[in-house]
Parts: C-alpha cells; structure tokens; sequence
C-alpha cells in the first residue's frame, strides 16, 4: 500500500503552531461555575464566574479591556468584557444585559450554573504608560462595564496614579450601575460625575448630557495635552461628541481609548463577524485609540 | 523545482496509483441553459468519470476543506454540570485530482489567515493537512481575472502541477510523495523543446478579456468609501450571499447551538456565512453595523481587496470570477472596482 495516505496528527510538533492546551484554541472552553449573581437593574445582572480547576484559575490572567468568550452548551456563546480585577485571576465578574437569545437564558440560571469560558482575548488599556497620569474614564450606559476593571486596576493601585475623574451617564436613574459602589469609590480620592438624561421624583442627582460634565472636567486644567489619559466607552453617538471635545482640549489622539462592541462568533479572528472594515474587534480591539478608529472607516 | 514530462495516456496509471484513496476531481454536473456543461467537484472513482478538460467549476472545492456545515463540539450533561467533546473531524485524506491555479491560491491564502495566523484554525488544519493537490493548467473564461490578480500560477501549495503540453503533460514536482508517484509511471526529464513549449502556454495574457486594475487599489478603496457606486451597486444586490457561497476564498461563518431532543445533549454547528445577509453584523438589541445591502456589498470588497492585503500583502480575491458568473443581479468584481475606481 505504497501510495496510500495517512492522516497526520495535526497536534504534531511539525505541524504547526497550533496547542491543544492553550486557552484561546479552538472550542477548548474551561469549565466555570456561577458562583453568586447580584441583580443590578431589571436587565443587567453581575455575574461572578468562577474557573472551576484551581491551577487554571490562578493561571487565568488578564488586562483590563480584555474579554471572554462565555458559552451555554446548547444555547450559545457570546463575548463579554471583564468588569472584575485582574488581581483576581480566573475569579471573574461579567455584567451582562438581559437582551438577546444566550443573555436571557443566562438571566434565568441559578447559583451553581456551569458555564464554559474561553479567554482572555483582545487589546487591554495600557494602564503601565497611564502610571503617573490624571485619568478619566468617560462610560455611558452598558459602557461603565468595561470601564470598571480598568477603575478598580487603578484604585488598588490609587498612589501610583494623578487625578482620576469618572464621568458616567445613564438614560435614567434606575438604569445606574454598580450604585452600591459609588461610595467605595468616592474614599480612593476620586471624583465621581454621575448623570441621567431624565430624572425620576426623587433623583438627587443631577440631569443632563455626559458632556456637561466633561466640560466642566475640561475648564478645571488649561489642557490636557501633558498629563492625562481618557478611556471612553458608551453608545457610538456618544463616542462622536466626547471623543471631538476632549481632541479640542487637547488630548492626543494616542491617549484616548474606546471600547467597541461587534458581533462575534469565534473571539480569535476567524469568523469575520467583528470585523470593521478590514480590522478585527477581536484581535486588534476591543481597546483601540482614537487615533486608530478615526482611521478607520465605520468604526465610530 | 523538478521537472518531469509524461504521455498523457500515462495520467490514467497516475489515477490508478492513487485509487486507494479518496479521489475529488471535476465532473460534469448538467448542461446550463445555453447547452453548455456545468462542472462541479464531486469524488470520482474511475478515471473516465474525470473531466480534465473542464472550464471552471460553478463550485469551488472549498466544501472539501471548509464545509458549509460542520459540528464543532457536542456537549453531554452530567450529574453536576456538563461535559464537551471535540471532534476536529479530520476525516480520510483526500486527493484533489487537477485543480486549477486560482483553487490552490485560493487554499494558500486562506492558510494565511487560518493556520498561520494567532489561533489557527484546527479544523481547516486538520483537513488541509490530509490534502494531496495534483494542478492543472486552464484557459482562460470570459470571467476570468486571475492574471490581474497574479494567482493565474500556483507557486506552493501543490504537490504535483501538470501542464498540458498537447500529446504530453509537464509535470511541477513539489513534494516527496509526488516525486515517488511519478517514479511509477512512465516519465523523463523535459527537453529544451519541452521547457520552449512550457514557456509559450504561459504567454496567454491576450486570453484574458476580463481586467481588474489592481494598483494602488487599497488606497482607491479608502478615497472612494463614499463613493456613489456603492449605492448603485447596493441597489442592484439581493443580498442573497450567492457570491459567497460559490467564492474559493470567504471564509466567514456564524455559529449556532442547539438542544437535542432528549434535553440531555447539545451541538455547536458552525455553518458559512456570508457578509451581504442582513444579520452579519446585527447584535443582541438589534443595533446593526451595516443595516444597509450597499454597505454590506462595500465591506465584501473592503475586507477581500483592502483588509486582506494590509493584513497580509496580497488580495483574499484569486480573481476565478465564480461570484460574478453566480450572481443574479450580474455583479461582477471588474466592473465594480472599475466603477469605484472611476475616470482617473
């Protein structure tokens, strides 16, 4: 049987770069446990998310930006940003929205569910060269979600960064998230802006766009050329006026960063659903500076 | 390279030496409306079933290596949670059986993206891995633009390619397990006429009616983003995903799961997709990022003829014109790029 062919065994050393063990190959999910859930609004729920093998959980690292791919055998598997620490390791916190097919199943599940979670992929916000700087973090809506992992990345390490300022908008008052951790927040010497586009009878706070608060932020410095960094993350309409007003402060292109959101179906560059013109959100995002998505067509 | 040159009565013997395995080569499916044969790649047993002669397949040999539907993972529930199983399906091997150059290009850029990239693609490896490809040499069709995009010659990614020299085929050996085939049949070294006669099939650019101006194509792409031609192109297109379906290249897929009826067992199928349906890029919510079909049909061009060659210094497009030939409201890549292009 001389001209008969054998299947090669692709995990063969020579066959490639291609590693069973890895954590972001193909379909190789680690098993994770829903170990508390904490309701939030009546949509978003904030998940804590454990990988259920010791070992691998402590070896799970990641930056603040990066996302995972969670999956529900039978119902589906979908991004989500790490809203947790990365001192935290594979003790993950995920808030996620009650709006599609797997985020409502999700809604349903108990303490003690069994997910799958693949991960960490993606671009992380430099929080190294932020050492040393003033800080904003500028969230609208669901957009505080992946802005609270870089937040809680600077607060445990507070001493090593200037002035943090988080502006964060909400539709209305009872679509605020993370309320319970305001004040936490507020005793690591930070300013907290909160608004809502339309108040409720007893809302305290106050009412009005995120860019008044940014504007605010903005006539505090003369510029913000030297020493500050900004991370925006919100709806694309936001994205378009904060991103323009903090450019006319003076911010360089290269230290604002955004967060973008695309449909994904594989996490590792595969599937083209993320893609942005010719730009993987997967691969080369979900972090990118500005500067990289105003040279991008239909990023923004 | 090694070169060697055979009778072509020899390529039959060449056909039997490899019968024990899996052979897929081009058939004749039918007769189009004008009479003329449709070929597609089907797997062959016998040797006269192969139509060497064929012009393009309505197909490309994609299915073979990326399949239209394939299972990913089964899962199986347990007692405390679940359990999940992979199968790569890396099934028999399997011997294409003269493949035209824009096919095996269309297989080296994919590999591009899909097993030398950051999470290579097991699946396709698994498959790819398992190919013997036995090149043919063609004659251009009508819309054919392969010579504009340079993949009219396959360079790598073939184990034996033959040229048809009239009464004998020159022969392009790149492997071991090529080299050893022709060691069983009957072959010689080519002769000076033979490579003077080699070198004349190559020159064949006057066959080539369709054209594609691909210079400085990356930067046209960015000028004319607004361009008005997407529109009229966007109105013709049914965003119906034919083109993809038949592209050697688009890759592109969703995944779905779903429960099997004993409620105790699920499946992840992951099916090709293609980025003129709607809901390519349409999230949970209902947000879509490309809501309209000119945007879509835009972004196809974008990521083939831009995305593709910034990532990876040539076009994802071989230039086989199958999507045009497909396409029921008659889109086809020249005329497109010629019209982004506009007066210049």
């Amino acid at each position: 049987m001389r001209n008969k062919l054998t299947c090669p065994d692709i995990f063969d050393q020579n066959a490639g770069t291609y590693r069973k063990e890895d954590p972001g190959s193909f379909e190789y999910t680690l098993p994770a446990e829903i170990t508390s859930i904490y309701s939030l609004t009546a949509t978003e729920k904030l998940y804590q998310i454990q990988i259920i093998d010791p070992e691998k959980r402590n070896r799970f690292s990641f930056q603040p930006g990066q996302f995972v791919m969670l999956e529900l055998p039978g119902i589906g598997e979908a991004p989500f940003s790490i809203s947790s620490s990365p001192v935290r390791h594979g003790d993950l916190e995920l808030c996620i929205r009650a709006v599609g097919n797997l985020t409502n199943f999700l809604a349903r599940l108990e303490r003690g569910a069994r997910v799958g979670i693949s991960g960490p992929f993606g671009t992380s916000f430099p929080l190294q060269k932020m050492q040393g700087q003033d800080i904003l973090l500028i969230g609208g809506g669901l957009g505080i979600v992946p802005l609270r992992s870089p937040l809680l990345a600077v607060l445990e390490n507070r001493s090593k960064f200037g002035r943090v300022d988080i502006m964060y908008g909400a539709k209305n008052p009872a679509e605020l998230l993370f309320t319970y951790q305001y004040e936490e927040w507020r005793q690591f010497d930070i300013n907290l802006g909160i608004t809502v586009d339309r108040a409720e009878p007893n809302w305290q706070g106050r009412t009005g766009l995120i860019t008044e608060l940014l504007q605010e932020r903005i006539s505090q410095t003369a510029s913000l050329h030297e020493n500050t960094y900004a991370i925006v993350c919100g709806p694309p309409v936001m994205f378009h006026f904060v991103c323009k007003m903090l450019t006319e402060a003076g911010l360089p292109m290269q230290k604002m960063f955004v967060s973008l959101e695309r449909r994904m179906h594989c996490g590792r560059g595969k599937c083209c659903r993320c893609n942005i013109g010719s730009t993987y959100t997967c691969l080369d995002g979900p972090v990118f500076d500005y500067w990289s998505v105003m040279n991008l067509k239909e990023a923004i | 390279m090694i070169f060697k040159i055979f009778k072509k009565q020899e390529l039959a013997r060449l056909h039997e030496l490899l019968a024990v395995n899996v052979i897929v080569g081009p058939v004749t499916k039918g007769n189009d409306r004008n009479g003329k044969p449709l070929y597609n790649f089907a797997v062959v047993s016998d040797f006269a079933e192969l139509a060497l002669d064929y012009t393009q397949t309505v197909h490309s040999p994609k299915r073979f290596i990326l399949p239209y539907k394939e299972t990913l993972s089964t899962f199986a529930m347990t007692d405390d949670g679940w359990e999940k199983h992979i199968d790569l399906n890396a099934c028999q091997p399997i011997v294409f059986f003269g493949m035209h150059a824009c096919d095996i290009n269309a297989l080296n850029k994919l590999d591009l993206v899909l097993a030398k990239s950051t999470y290579p693609n097991p699946y396709y490896m698994s498959k790819r891995k398992n190919l013997v490809i036995i090149g043919l040499s063609c004659n251009p069709e009508p819309q054919c633009f392969c010579r504009s995009m340079g993949t009219d010659s396959a360079i790598h990614g073939f184990d034996l390619f033959l040229t048809d020299l009239g009464d004998k085929y020159f022969a392009e050996i790149l492997s071991a397990r090529a080299f050893d085939l022709l060691s069983q049949i009957s072959c010689k070294e080519p002769s000076a006429k033979d490579h003077t006669l080699y070198k004349q099939t190559r020159k064949k650019s006057k066959l080539y009616t369709a054209k594609v101006d691909t210079s400085d194509l990356t930067k046209i792409l960015d000028l004319e983003f607004e361009s008005k031609a997407w529109d009229y192109w966007g109105e013709k297109c049914l965003s119906c995903g034919t083109c993809a379906n038949v592209c050697p290249t688009c890759y592109c897929y969703g995944v779905e799961e779903q429960v099997n009826l004993d409620l105790k067992h699920a499946g992840k199928t992951k099916s090709l997709h293609s980025c003129n349906l709607i809901d390519f890029a349409k999230v949970a919510g209902g947000h879509n990022f490309r809501p309209t079909s000119a945007s879509r049909l835009k972004y196809r061009y974008y990521h083939k003829h831009r995305g593709f060659v910034e990532a990876f210094e040539e076009s994802l497009c071989v230039g086989c014109g199958r999507c045009g030939a497909a396409c029921l409201a008659d889109i086809n890549p020249p005329e497109v790029i010629a019209s982004v292009r506009g007066k210049e």
